[in-house]
């Protein structure tokens, strides 16, 4: 932990924290209130990272408005639909096709593969109706198939199963299977109904388990490139990863995949060839680099390019991991040069966002990596949480040996993966990963989210809209960062909110450049004039006055 | 009779689709009601992708809650998460009705909603309960129509009392419109001293101010007690003219079962249209169309007259729900623009006969209209039918900007714009703002494509 992270943890002023948790608490039924009571944790700091355990990645109770979406969306949604060459056709009525409908702002260039194709802008559904329900929809998604290879004879097509189809029992898998015998393309299926799992999460898994079946090591060409590294859990939202890209390049670093922000699926196809993965959203996607390096011999690290020191520091990790004199001296080099712009715009911004208070709650990884942002803006985070983590990205690697599985994350297939006979390539020896190691290169290892947040801040799991609620209405922060379905409810409290899934059209906030973005936007937010607004100046209700300070 | 153009490939795969799923209806009649609360019986998905849509549209908070199935909860039924769900909506909000709508999972298995509440009932009695209203919303039969139509009929059905007398009020269901809509139509009832129960009424719960104090539901939409005294009203007016051909209906089911009188018509756009609305609620009141709307009325056809040069002729692709289409199609031809492709992802069947009922020389006029139609089709007809403009929701932007052709955005959804909510359709005034955008659209584009920057027009 740097020395300004540490002096961001000490404890934090405010309502005391166990008390608001008793309050967040005193709506539920007893039973309910016990389950919400081990997702909702006052951060308490101890010697060697250690923090309260929390639960997590757990069944939301019925009735309780969560920001969740459901496994297909994670799946289809998340994960495949940032990969612009794939066709992805939903298998199911209309609706749950149409929500995932282009509503991420992920970015992509299509110049960059020769064929230039581009399907995202598309909407495939098998649109099923009654008859299918009833009878099967199997006939219909072999059309659908062939339609869209006659559309557009795409590379590769893959299918997303929706609730009802598990339910009347269409095996997509053997459709796949025969349409891809029959036009010779890669068509593949995700068995990602929505009810599996808790939340996105477990579509995240079997998304990364299908993209490793059925496409990660198809083509085994080397390409150029001296320091060649995947990005995983890049989603592209805004052009982060462009700017991640821009940093890379002029590092001389050669970016081989990106999962999956500005994807295509050649490049996963080939990214078994890459000598280091690096993760940045663990959650979504450690599941692949755990994989590519039990079959390939990839090895991974944890990196994080949101916030300006957290980008240096990561490109660090990365010229430490290649050990070459040349990369190590560009890389200074590239962090020498775009730092200034950096330190002039918080130097300027820092002065008016210093001692003001965040809350975030967003995602898997998010509300942890954009704390580095605030913390550079001399801000505070009061109160974080995630909305489909599990307890590693809370308290970090350390306590998965101890994860229980619940019967809800049981059903999700865990690949069996082993050794390549023939590609296995170890990229280091032992002696040298050992030796990495004691210079503090992490491998396989992510800290989590809590070990640095203040003493006495609010980490809540998946928490609800009347929560979320309440802790405005407790604490008053100067900023909120979650995403669209909570976004106008904050506003309404007269608290500035910043999506942190969509950017508000926003971005992008990764790299060098994007932290210069963020200072910025957040300068803008937490000094708005509109806030000043909200109250006419004939409204002199003193009540009202002392409820809430009107700044 | 108007028939799909032949030209439209038949396609099995929807590819982008121009209809929502019908649970989405249902949830929106639900926020239309004072202090309710919808929750969607099914996983997570589909309420948190239908919470997304339609905030993204409104800019404004709604709850939804949903009954979070599992895979446990897939194959042995969903009561026990029904009853877990009412429990914890009634604990946190209070709310003064709770709106359950199903899902296409809770559908497929055959959930039997109304035995889970009244168990639920039974397990609470003694308890102030409040009214728990249920519709099936399978989206594998229907549009985000159905379902909000479906919502007011089981509203209205589980809710409305008769009485001995009728009351001096009247019921209306505009249909799925804006609030700024909703409002406007508030107004005029009120300019002619009519008490009314609108249904639903987002206006307010949809589009409100900033909070200067803390609400769990947003205030705003019709009460429970006024949805009860729809039995009682003294007419139903019901907005639609697709919708005035379906078998069954919230107005319908009024007249059925108490007798109240009920008056079909089409959604109030143009002059003609809203003539209509007028004078039925002119006799149902017995009063003389207000001042007021008289001189928009006026100020209305007198802008026709003035802007008529600019619009004659022009050829336009409507697209939407059904009965915003027709309704638009009626107006567009009022003032010489001619519809010539009318389409729709819904598929009542209606909706070639009430094109065809504004325009009786439809086929001289090349007019096409599509119905259960995607937006593959509706830009391959639009391609070939050559439009100066579109108008419809903005899921149409991929489509007009490929056209090269300006959008003029109405109905629902607007994404890409501010002030979907604030749009205003219906009534001498929302026509008069068509009217004025789509005048003003044609002489952009006109300004535009000239060579020489002319300020005066
Ligand atoms: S399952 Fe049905 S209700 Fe749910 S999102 Fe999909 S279409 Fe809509
Ligand atoms: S039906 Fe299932 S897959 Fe579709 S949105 Fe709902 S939860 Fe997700």
């Amino acid at each position: 932990m740097t020395e300004t992270a540490r002096s961001q943890t000490a404890p934090i002023e405010g309502p005391d924290p166990e008390k608001v948790k008793a309050e967040l608490l005193a709506k539920y039924p007893p039973k309910v209130a016990r389950k919400r009571a081990k997702q909702i944790i006052v951060n308490r700091l101890e010697p060697g990272d250690k923090v309260p355990e929390i639960n997590a990645n757990v069944r939301t109770v019925p009735g309780l408005m969560s920001q969740r979406g459901c496994c297909y969306a994670g799946c289809k949604g998340v994960v495949l639909g940032p990969t612009r060459d794939i066709v992805n056709i939903t298998h199911g009525p209309i609706g749950c096709g149409f929500y995932s409908w282009l509503t991420r702002r992920n970015q992509t260039d299509p110049d960059t593969t020769p064929d230039g194709h581009n399907f995202m802008t598309y909407c495939f559904s098998t649109d099923m109706q009654e008859k299918e329900i009833i009878f099967g929809g199997e006939k219909k998604l072999r059309q659908a198939i062939q339609e869209a290879y006659d559309n557009f004879k795409p590379k590769a097509i893959a299918v997303f199963a929706t609730c009802p189809v598990g339910l009347i029992g269409d095996d997509i898998h053997s459709v796949c299977r025969e349409m891809k015998a029959a036009l010779g393309i890669n068509v593949f299926g995700f068995s990602c109904e929505g009810y599996k799992g808790v939340s996105q999460s477990a579509g995240h898994h079997i998304a990364n388990n299908q993209i490793f079946k059925h496409v990660v090591g198809l083509d085994d060409t080397i390409g150029a490139g001296e320091f060649r590294v995947n990005l995983l859990g890049e989603y592209n939202i805004g052009g982060d990863a462009f700017e991640i890209e821009r940093i890379f390049e002029k590092c001389g670093i050669t970016t081989v995949a990106t999962f999956s922000g500005n994807s295509s699926i050649d490049a996963f196809a080939n990214s078994h060839t890459a000598d280091l993965n690096l993760i940045m959203c663990h959650r979504s996607i450690n599941y692949v680099a755990e994989m590519m390096e039990k079959k390939f011999g990839v090895p991974w690290i944890k990196i994080n390019f949101i916030g300006a020191e957290a980008t240096a520091k990561s490109l660090r990790k990365i010229a430490a991991y290649f050990d070459d004199p040349a990369l190590t001296e560009r890389v200074e080099a590239v962090i020498a040069e775009e730092l200034p712009a950096v330190q002039a715009a918080r130097d300027d911004i820092r002065p008016r966002t210093a001692g003001k208070r965040a809350m975030l709650f967003v995602g898997g990884s998010r509300a942890h990596h954009y704390q580095e942002l605030f913390r550079e803006l001399g801000m505070r985070t009061l109160s974080a949480g995630y909305e489909f983590a599990h307890r590693d990205d809370y308290e970090g690697r350390k306590v998965l040996p101890g994860v229980k599985v619940d019967a809800d994350s049981r059903n999700i297939e865990e690949l069996d993966v082993c050794q390549d006979p023939d590609r296995y390539r170890p990229r280091k020896t032992p002696e040298e990963l050992a030796a990495l190691s004691a210079k503090g290169l992490e491998f396989k290892d992510y800290q989590g989210m809590m070990p640095e947040m203040p003493e006495g801040s609010m980490v809540i799991d998946d928490i609800s809209q009347f929560e979320t609620d309440l802790m405005i209405e407790k604490y008053r922060p100067d900023i909120f960062c979650a995403g669209i379905k909570e976004k106008y409810m904050i506003q309404k409290h007269g608290i500035p909110m910043k999506q942190l899934h969509s950017y508000d059209y926003g971005g992008p906030y990764a790299g060098f450049k994007g932290a210069v973005n963020f200072y910025r936007e957040i300068d803008r937010m937490v000094n708005s004039r509109v806030w000043g607004y909200l109250k006419a100046p004939w409204q002199t209700n003193p009540e009202l006055a002392a409820t809430y300070a009107w700044e | 009779m108007l028939k799909p153009s032949p030209k439209a490939p038949k396609f099995t795969v929807t590819r982008n689709a121009c209809k929502l799923c019908t649970p989405l209806g249902a949830a929106l009649v639900f926020k239309g009601i004072r202090g309710a609360v919808p929750l969607l019986h099914g996983s997570q998905g589909c309420s948190t992708y239908i919470r997304r849509y339609l905030i993204s549209h409104y800019r404004e908070p709604i709850d939804i809650a949903c009954s979070n199935f599992s895979e446990q909860t897939a194959i042995f039924g969903g009561g026990a998460n029904l009853k877990i769900a009412l429990d914890n909506i009634r604990r946190q909000y209070d709310p003064e009705m709770i709106g359950v709508a199903t899902t296409c999972l809770s559908e497929t298995i055959g959930d039997d909603v109304p035995m889970f509440i009244r168990e639920y009932r039974e397990s609470c009695a003694g308890e102030d309960l409040p009214p728990v209203v249920h519709v099936a919303t399978p989206s594998y039969q229907g549009t985000h129509m159905q379902g909000f139509h479906a919502a007011l009929q089981a509203v209205v059905d589980q809710l409305a009392q008769g009485a001995a007398e009728a009351g001096p009020h009247v019921n209306l269901f505009p249909g799925m419109v804006s609030p700024a809509d909703l409002r406007h139509l508030r107004e005029i009832c009120a300019d002619f001293d009519l008490p009314v129960v609108l249904l639903p009424d987002y206006a307010d719960t949809l589009d409100g101010p900033l909070w200067t104090e803390y609400q769990r539901i947003p205030e705003g939409g019709t009460s429970v007690t006024a949805i009860r005294s729809s039995g009682s009203a003294r007419a139903s007016l019901e907005l639609g003219d697709v919708l005035a051909r379906a078998k069954e209906t919230a107005a319908g089911l009024l007249w059925k079962r108490f007798e109240v009188p009920c008056h079909r018509m089409g959604l109030p756009v143009g002059i003609d249209a809203t003539d209509r609305m007028f004078a039925a609620l002119a006799e149902i009141s017995g009063r003389p169309t207000p001042e007021n709307h008289l001189r928009e009325r006026g100020r209305l056809i007198d802008s026709y007259a003035d802007g008529h040069k600019y619009v004659m002729d022009a050829r336009a692709v409507v697209f939407g729900e059904e009965d915003l289409v027709v309704g638009l199609a009626g107006f567009l031809g009022e003032i010489g623009v001619v519809p010539v492709v009318c389409a729709s992802g819904g598929r009542s069947g209606h909706l070639a006969a009430c094109i065809a009922e504004r325009f009786p020389d439809h086929s001289q006029k090349g007019i096409q209209v599509l119905s259960d139609a995607d937006f593959v089709t509706i830009e391959t007809a639009a391609r070939d039918a050559q439009p100066d403009f579109l108008i419809g929701n903005s899921k149409g932007y991929s489509m007009a900007r490929r056209l090269d052709k300006p959008l003029i955005r109405v109905g629902f959804p607007v994404h890409d714009r501010v002030g979907g909510a604030r749009l205003l359709h219906l009534g001498y005034r929302g026509s008069q703002q068509l009217f004025d955008r789509i005048a003003n659209t044609l002489m952009a584009a006109r300004q535009t494509a000239s060579p020489v920057g002319y300020t005066y027009i």
